[in-house]
């Protein structure tokens, strides 16, 4: 099925970005990613130019966002005090991403930039989740209980200022904690065209010790609001946004989503995590390749 | 006066003694709408000899298509300590976003390279205007370098040997567009050479365009970008809350 897309102006197999959206959908509703770390290099991958690409994409992870908010909001799995916080730390780091953005493009190294960026973040939260969840994992088998969490969350947040209560998440921590993870992942989500959930997720389990029942459905909450902005953002600013691609990619993912979030319920948790990590690494060792031993084009054309 | 008349006087003789051409494109507009994915581009004539007698020998002829050109900045990538990264980049003043050439044979065997040069005859003879003072042997191999890219898109074409000329008399030359191609307006030349020297050429004109609900909607992204930006949220917004309702309900 052929769909010529407006905007990038190439024609694309339709039901190949349908099936990519129902994956990345799925990924959004099992682990509570947006799945744009997955989407936009495949569509790069494709031949759809990068602008338009991350800018679609993030359309995608809203539509996407919203199914599983919706589906993990029916059995209470959204912490709205901390989403909310997170959002407008999101909104600030969307703003100075931008600036970043602008300034990377123009000394002409924002792609090595974003390559790097992915190696480094999705390499790291990989092998972290990696090695947690392999440790789950085989603890369970040997039927011993897996050891105790050593602490709620990071020292540095427990050392923050103005702490205050988040009953859905049963924490009793500084807003500012929240607010700086959303400004971070909102620079990230401007500069590499990602819904930032890849590291929201690990940072809210592991820095803010947040219960593991709210992680998924509050990382969503997150997402949807940050890429709404980061969508509108591209429309008004770069104009790349193709309607047609991100009507194809949201009629997969929106259903991929509600499937992931029901697979949710029924699969153990730390399957889930180690699922997930395998394919952030895999992504991980897909851009190291890029930098390190061969980039997919050596010249790169930009209008001037 | 004596002057006019002779230049007159050489103007009707070399008029009677180049052929005349009559080129044609297979559709002078191409219509860029939902499932276009590409098209074949036919482009034929007729060389109608001089009246004085046949030509010496057949005459060879080139087909160029052109699309709209652009300024456009091109990096090229070096290993600096193991990573990847933009080291040079040149700037091009007039980059055509599409350029297909045919020949009936070889180029080289049809012209010498100041004559394609001229004419851009051929790929290596694209003249893309380089912006600025750097080092002619980096522009150089930056310039080849986009060539070599937009070959591989299958914007830049060279088929030698493309052009079929029938009975010295007709000719036609055909190309594939991918539905990547840029709108705007092509240019199709025809050149009749005969012993390494253009005896005419002559311009068609090929438009391409989108038109209906792919207009409207590059239109609207351009001109409507407000509009079209909360309509981009509010349709992954609609999408998302219809499909969780649709399975709750499963």
């Amino acid at each position: 099925m052929d769909v010529y897309l407006p905007i990038a102006n190439l024609s694309v197999n339709g039901l190949l970005i349908v099936a990519l959206g129902t994956i990345t959908g799925m990924l959004s509703g099992l682990f509570g990613v947006g799945g744009g770390f997955l989407t936009t290099p495949l569509l790069i991958f494709y031949g759809v130019p990068p602008t338009v690409s991350a800018a679609s994409a993030a359309s995608q992870v809203t539509g996407a966002s919203v199914s599983g908010v919706f589906a993990h909001h029916r059995r209470g799995g959204v912490d709205y005090r901390m989403g909310g916080i997170m959002v407008v730390g999101g909104a600030i780091g969307t703003g100075i991403g931008a600036v970043l953005f602008e300034w990377l493009r123009a000394l002409g190294q924002i792609d090595t930039i974003i390559t790097f960026l992915y190696v480094v973040l999705l390499g790291s939260m990989g092998t972290l989740m990696a090695r947690d969840g392999w440790r789950a994992v085989t603890a369970g088998r040997g039927g011993t209980k897996p050891k105790a969490a050593r602490r709620r969350h990071h020292p540095l947040v427990a050392s923050l200022p103005w702490r205050m209560r988040f009953y859905k998440s049963g924490l009793y921590i500084s807003p500012l904690a929240p607010l700086l993870l959303g400004l971070v992942v909102g620079i990230i989500t401007m500069l590499m065209g990602v819904g930032g959930g890849f590291i929201l997720v690990p940072a809210m389990l592991y820095l803010l010790g947040m219960g593991a029942g709210v992680v998924v459905g509050t990382s969503l909450f997150q997402i949807l609001f940050v890429t709404m902005v980061t969508t509108f953002m591209h429309a008004i600013t770069t104009q790349a946004v193709d309607i047609v691609l991100a009507a194809l990619l949201l009629v997969g993912s929106v259903s991929g989503a509600q499937i992931g979030a029901s697979l949710a319920q029924k699969s153990k948790p730390e399957v889930l995590r180690l699922v997930l990590a395998v394919v952030v690494l895999a992504i991980a060792v897909r851009m190291v390749l890029q930098l390190f031993y061969s980039p997919d084009e050596v010249y790169t054309v930009a209008p001037l | 006066m004596r002057v006019l008349i002779a230049l007159l006087a050489l103007l009707a003789l070399t008029g009677a003694r180049d052929p005349q051409l009559v080129p044609s494109v297979s559709q002078d507009e191409i219509a860029v709408r939902q499932g276009f994915t590409g098209t074949e581009l036919l482009l034929f004539g007729a060389i109608l000899p001089p009246e004085q007698g046949a030509p010496p020998e057949p005459y060879d002829v080139v087909v160029v298509l052109k699309g709209p050109t652009s300024s456009v900045v091109v990096r090229e990538k070096q290993q600096v300590a193991g990573i990847w990264m933009n080291v040079d980049a040149a700037e091009f003043r007039s980059v055509p976003s599409f350029y297909a050439v045919a020949s009936s044979r070889e180029i080289a065997a049809v012209v010498d390279a100041r004559t394609a040069a001229i004419y851009e005859l051929g790929l290596p003879y694209l003249q893309l205007s380089p912006i600025g003072a750097i080092d002619p042997e980096q522009q150089a191999r930056i310039a080849a370098g986009l060539v070599e890219r937009r070959r591989g898109e299958g914007h830049y074409q060279q088929v030698e040997g493309g052009v079929q000329v029938k009975g010295g008399v007709l000719y036609e030359a055909r190309f594939e567009l991918p539905s990547s191609v840029e709108t705007g307006t092509y240019t199709a030349e025809t050149f009749v050479i005969s012993r390494g020297r253009v005896l005419v050429s002559e311009i068609a004109r090929v438009e391409v365009r989108k038109v209906g609900f792919e207009k409207r909607v590059a239109d609207y992204a351009e001109n409507e970008e407000v509009w079209y930006g909360l309509f981009a949220v509010f349709l992954s917004i609609f999408m998302g809350w219809a499909a969780g309702r649709l399975f709750a309900l499963v």
